[in-house]
């Protein structure tokens, strides 16, 4: 009996302080990951750390000597009007290769009280128009020969 | 040849389907002609397989563009290599890439264990072929990489393709993915025999054999998958790291973790009959795992700056792993008896509770990665907000894990099995021990105050001297028999117990791993916008930024910084970090230049233009130690080769031939 308490013990030790090193790990680090939407609908938005994701607006950046300004957008069929947010990019890393005119960016940072973002890092995605974006030369329509024949 | 293509996925879909069917049918109604036509349609499955793939890369290679996978993952001026590296680029093609390596590890395994496993290979049969011909059916009905382009009902094509994504062209994403898909896929292997002797109850050691060694092979592609990735995003992604707790690198990590714990805690099986359960369910948390990784990363289940390939083929993996889960948990709850263990522990000072909680440990470790890779998932289930967690998490978590292991890796072997006695702990400690303490208090002494780092530096010298003492004293036990030199019967006795020292050897490639890893607390990072001429001084290095230069090549234009370095004055070389901007895909990179030392790496990068776009912004990491992870990767892989070669029994003395002895009944010393 006592032997078995002994292993209950030191893995209970090992678990509780895993536990609460993951817990104040995610304290740490939390982020909410929200749309344009849904930051403009949220109430306590300048106390949390955020990432929002939009696309960047044409012709929007703004690159200054210390920061790069841009308007980020989001508009879809759901939508009554697009969303528009000004961003600042404060950060000190220089911004990716694929943040670019529309493309997808996710933004990390914080909401300012006059409704500007302050981003500390900024990821860029250009993988979906990689994917979606058909041949622009003989704009042909994708389609399967395969499927009506084989089977 | 799209519809030969595609006719060939059909058929090798229709026969896997057919082999599942036929192995098991087969096997309950006792005809053993059903049983061989089952293998004979897995050796059928993978011929076609291999002309479907076949098929594809013609198509790439001949550059044929009315196909729309070539025409969205290729090019023209696309180097060779790269060509065949578009086979598993995208989607499609990389689901017929995993589809062909199933395909392959089933023909090896079936062919290879059937005379051996006679009564349990229709269940091996059942499980991989089931498991190939779900991937190829979501090739043949959801991924078609056969499709053409069409203008109306006619077949057109595309002048050019839109090139390889210019991330992956690096010789390195080359072997990348084969060895991760190679892990990946391998685990089905392993599982297939432990679920089979599952089901059938096979008594005995020899499946565990089995399964152990494929889980050996499947661990190492797994490794060296992993441990490429971390290199390729060291190398050519431009942020000085290498490892960012990124879903699709944390993914790949899951059954690495998991199948480590089996390697250790199979032991325990074979040799006290104890954790039978426990194994079946890491293997099959192992497989699952695979599968679950491949559905993070193609299905899109969580958003990744890599995912180079996403699609709603998400649903299909949750069905096929909501049926297998179950399936699997019906045979462990009804063949409880069969798994009962043999003895219990009897000591927390004992090899197996060392092995134990090594087991605990890994199995946290991989619940907290899966966490935290699931956490906007959950987060959104359970309170509405996505909430994202990061590196800081992820580190905080694993870096105590990690320490506890390595400690681990030292203590482990000098534990007995059973018991161990004071005695034996305080002579065993002593070495061990002191030079740890030596280690810390040199490294203190030196003026570091780095708390992780000194714990992960002692820890260090404690393992490599417990790995050191074992290959020392079974060297001179051997020696004193022998009389040869010491290098010569350490060299022997590894040949004697291949996979006790092969083990050792994997275990210092881990510690030559932690070395790297902590040299990580030591980095540097400084990032400036130069002009012609401009020097930065970082740490105790200087750069200067020479000349800027352009040219133009048919698949990318070039600007590269020539920077000269120097060491307090003294100038060193020139690195030639560039930007590239790829013509058919449109895209910008960057290629770091790296200057490797065993002390530390200098690692610079041509990040981009200044805000203003009137001078290139260079950063410069200053990376410590980082060289020893790539070393230990190799040390990793020969140790792994070692315990994979089969013991060679003890050399007997010339003149008279001892009567040969069965395979595994020779006792070598300690074992």
């Amino acid at each position: 009996m006592r032997k078995q308490l002994k292993f209950v013990a030191i893995i209970g030790a090992i678990v509780v302080t895993l536990a609460w090193m993951g817990v104040s790990g995610v304290q740490q680090s939390a982020t909410y990951y929200v749309t344009l939407e849904e930051l403009m609908a949220m109430e306590d938005a300048g106390s949390k750390r955020i990432r929002v994701g939009g696309d960047v607006a044409d012709g929007s950046i703004v690159r200054g000597a210390d920061h790069v300004a841009f308007t980020l957008h989001q508009q879809d069929e759901t939508m009554s009007a697009a969303k528009t947010l000004q961003v600042i990019y404060t950060g000190a890393d220089p911004l990716p290769d694929t943040f670019r005119d529309k493309a997808q960016a996710l933004c990390d940072g914080v909401l300012r009280a006059d409704g500007t973002f302050e981003a500390t890092k900024i990821q860029a995605k250009c993988a979906s128009k990689y994917e979606a974006e058909p041949g622009e030369a003989a704009a042909p329509v994708y389609g399967s020969a395969a499927d009506g024949t084989s089977d | 040849m799209e519809n030969l293509g595609y006719l060939a996925v059909l058929l090798a879909f229709l026969l896997s389907a057919y082999a599942t069917v036929a192995a098991l049918a087969g096997k309950l109604r006792r005809n053993p002609f059903l049983e061989l036509s089952a293998q004979r349609a897995v050796l059928a499955a993978w011929l076609m397989t291999t002309a479907a793939s076949g098929i594809l890369l013609h198509a790439i290679l001949t550059d044929n563009f009315s196909f729309s996978y070539v025409a969205s993952r290729s090019n023209s001026d696309l180097d060779l290599l790269y060509k065949v590296a578009a086979w598993w680029g995208g989607q499609e093609g990389s689901l017929l890439f995993w589809s062909w390596i199933a395909a392959t590890y089933s023909f090896v395994a079936v062919y290879t264990g059937r005379s051996k496993h006679r009564s349990m290979i229709s269940y091996v049969v059942a499980v991989m072929a089931a498991t190939q011909a779900f991937f190829l059916g979501l090739v043949a009905f959801e991924a078609n990489p056969f499709q053409v382009i069409m203008s109306g009902p006619q077949i057109t094509s595309v002048p050019d393709g839109r090139g390889l994504n210019p991330l992956l062209q690096h010789p390195m994403m080359a072997i990348h993915p084969p060895m991760l898909y190679l892990g990946y896929v391998g685990f089905t292997v392993p599982f297939a025999f432990a679920l089979a002797s599952l089901i059938t109850r096979q008594p005995g050691e020899r499946w565990i054999h089995t399964t152990r060694v494929w889980t050996m092979v499947t661990w190492l592609f797994q490794s060296i998958g992993i441990l490429l990735g971390a290199r390729w995003a060291y190398v050519v992604l431009g942020w000085g790291g290498y490892w960012g707790w990124d879903p699709v690198e944390n993914a790949s990590l899951l059954p690495w973790i998991t199948g480590t714990a089996f390697l250790h805690s199979v032991m325990m099986q074979e040799k006290k009959g104890m954790m039978k359960v426990w194994n079946i369910l890491l293997i099959s948390a192992t497989f699952f795992l695979c599968i679950f990784g491949t559905m993070m990363t193609r299905g899109g289940l969580v958003s990744s700056v890599h995912a180079f390939a996403q699609s709603e083929i998400g649903s299909y993996f949750v069905w096929y792993l909501a049926v297998g889960i179950a399936l699997t948990a019906y045979f462990i709850l009804t063949r409880l008896d069969y798994l009962r263990s043999e003895a219990e522990l009897e000591s927390v000072v004992s090899r197996e509770s060392s092995f134990l909680f090594n087991n605990v440990i890994l199995l946290a470790s991989c619940f907290a990665v899966l966490w935290g890779t699931l956490f906007p998932v959950l987060s959104e289930y359970f309170t509405g907000d996505k909430i994202t967690v990061g590196a800081p998490f992820f580190n905080k978590v694993n870096v105590p894990i990690g320490l506890f292991l390595l400690f681990l890796t030292g203590v482990g072997p000098l534990f007995a099995w059973r018991r161990t006695s004071a005695e034996s702990l305080r002579r065993n400690f002593q070495s061990p021990a002191l030079a740890a303490l030596t280690c810390l208090a040199a490294l203190l002494a030196a003026g570091m105050r780095h708390f992780e780092a000194l714990v992960c530096f002692s820890l260090c010298a404690f393992v490599t001297t417990t790995v050191l003492l074992e290959f020392y004293r079974g060297g001179r036990v051997i020696q004193r028999k022998q009389g040869a030199n010491l290098a010569a019967a350490m060299v022997e006795l590894t040949r004697r117990n291949t996979r006790r020292y092969g083990g050792y050897l994997v275990h210092m490639a881990i510690v030559l791993m932690f070395v790297g890893f902590a040299g990580a607390a030591f980095n540097i990072v400084h990032q400036e916008e130069m002009s012609v001429g401009d020097v930065i001084e970082v740490g105790p290095y200087e750069f200067q930024l020479q000349n800027l230069s352009e040219m133009d090549t048919p698949n990318y234009f070039r600007a590269v910084a020539a920077i000269d370095v120097s060491r307090r004055g003294e100038f060193l070389e020139t690195l030639l970090p560039e930007r590239r901007f790829y013509h058919a895909s449109q895209q910008p990179t960057s290629r770091v230049d790296v200057r490797n030392r065993l002390r530390e790496d200098v690692y610079v990068v041509y990040a981009g233009q200044s805000n203003d776009g009137a001078s290139p912004v260079i950063q410069v990491y200053i990376n410590p130690l980082v060289n020893w992870i790539w070393i230990g990767s190799l040390v990793l892989v020969i140790g792994t080769l070692v315990a994979l070669v089969p013991s060679r029994r003890p050399r007997r003395p010339r003149r008279r031939r001892a009567p040969r002895l069965r395979e595994g009944s020779v006792a070598t010393a300690g074992d």
